[in-house]
């Protein structure tokens, strides 16, 4: 499947949650769908998107939170599911999308495409749900029982290594901060 | 263990003043007080972390999220945690009250310890963050205070190093 279609499969359930997504393809394929207020995008600190995501959910709990992770990130930041599972938000959906490539900073294979096991790292690591997806209405279907679930679930798609032609948008880095900021403080959950 | 509970109580209970909810911490010799006492504070949100770097993102999210933090590391942790701090709190202008053991100083008796104790307070003034040294404990309150303030008023990371003579007993 090709990331976008996911992406634009699971478009409307993100309404009312707090979204965090990491740089380059993901970003820019989410803002070209259409940019909300409740969406941000970490452009920049490689593997954070996941602390960012358990920061805001511990902190909010009755908030449903999204992190929009890539397998890149999240291989420099394995630890970090170890501390999702140690504090198990319910409200935090985890979805990595893996292309088994650094697909934005030349398309370098990363050790997905050698056979490491995200969705199995996950599980070993203690999360309580974990799944992987390959189709878009399985990812769909994954990810709305995800949503409506109340477990921390890590949730990987298998999507192909193709991405928009360029990642910057016009977008600011700050505006988008202080408009996130501002959607969570409005946010009644 | 020689390490200060009195001073750990103090610097506690100074975090707690500001407001501090949510506490992210990887354990260390000198912090081993100070992570129990936000262990068992029902009001605090103690976050123990695989390594230091996450922390940035744990405040990040706190702080967007309307929750004050705090960071307690090691200056080794501060050394693992520069780009989440250069490439996430200060591209985004989020603070962060990063409380640091400043190990490897006069006294040090852990040669592990020495080069990080050396490289601390230059980085620190490399990347552009505002610290103050801990050694009185009649200081603590209001050091921590004012250095929770700037950092919401800038919205950028401060630093507080530890030091020796506030955090050990021998």
């Amino acid at each position: 499947m090709k990331r976008i279609e996911a992406i634009r499969a699971v478009y409307p359930r993100l309404e009312g949650c707090a979204v965090v997504t990491i740089m380059g393809a993901v970003a820019a394929e989410l803002q070209s769908i259409g940019h909300r207020r409740n969406f941000f995008y970490l452009q920049h600190a490689m593997g954070l998107a996941s602390s960012m995501g358990l920061g805001i959910a511990l902190s909010r709990p009755a908030l449903k939170v999204v992190v929009f992770d890539g397998d890149g990130s999240l291989l420099m930041n394995l630890g970090g599911l170890t501390t999702m599972a140690r504090y198990r938000p319910g409200n935090l959906l985890h979805v990595v999308f893996d292309n088994e490539s650094l697909l934005s900073v030349g398309g370098f294979p990363t050790a997905t495409s050698t056979g490491s096991d995200l969705a199995g790292i996950a599980s070993a690591a203690g999360i309580q749900r974990v799944g992987t997806a390959r189709t878009v209405e399985s990812f769909r279907k994954a990810f709305g029982a995800a949503l409506d679930g109340g477990e921390l679930t890590t949730l990987v798609a298998k999507v192909e290594a193709t991405g928009p032609a360029q990642f910057v948008t016009d977008l600011g880095l700050l505006e988008n901060r202080f408009q996130f900021q501002r959607w969570l403080s409005a946010a009644t959950s | 263990m020689p390490v200060s509970v009195t001073s750990s109580q103090i610097i506690f209970d100074a975090l707690k003043a500001c407001g501090v909810r949510v506490i992210s911490a990887l354990p260390e010799t000198w912090l081993v007080h100070l992570i129990r006492m936000a262990e068992e504070d029902t009001e605090t949100i103690l976050v123990r972390l695989a390594k230091e770097e996450e922390g940035v993102g744990i405040s990040a999210g706190a702080h967007l999220a309307g929750v004050k933090s705090a960071m307690l590391m090691q200056n080794h942790g501060l050394l693992a945690s520069v780009n989440g701090i250069v490439s996430l709190a200060q591209l985004f202008r989020i603070p962060l009250l990063m409380v640091i053991s400043h190990r490897g100083e006069f006294g040090e008796r852990d040669p592990w310890q020495t080069e990080g104790g050396m490289v601390t307070v230059p980085l620190l003034d490399a990347l552009g963050i505002p610290c103050e040294r801990l050694d009185d404990p009649a200081g603590v309150a209001r050091q921590v205070h004012k250095a929770q303030t700037l950092a919401t008023a800038a919205l950028r990371p401060v630093a507080l190093l530890l030091t020796r003579d506030l955090m050990w007993e021998d």
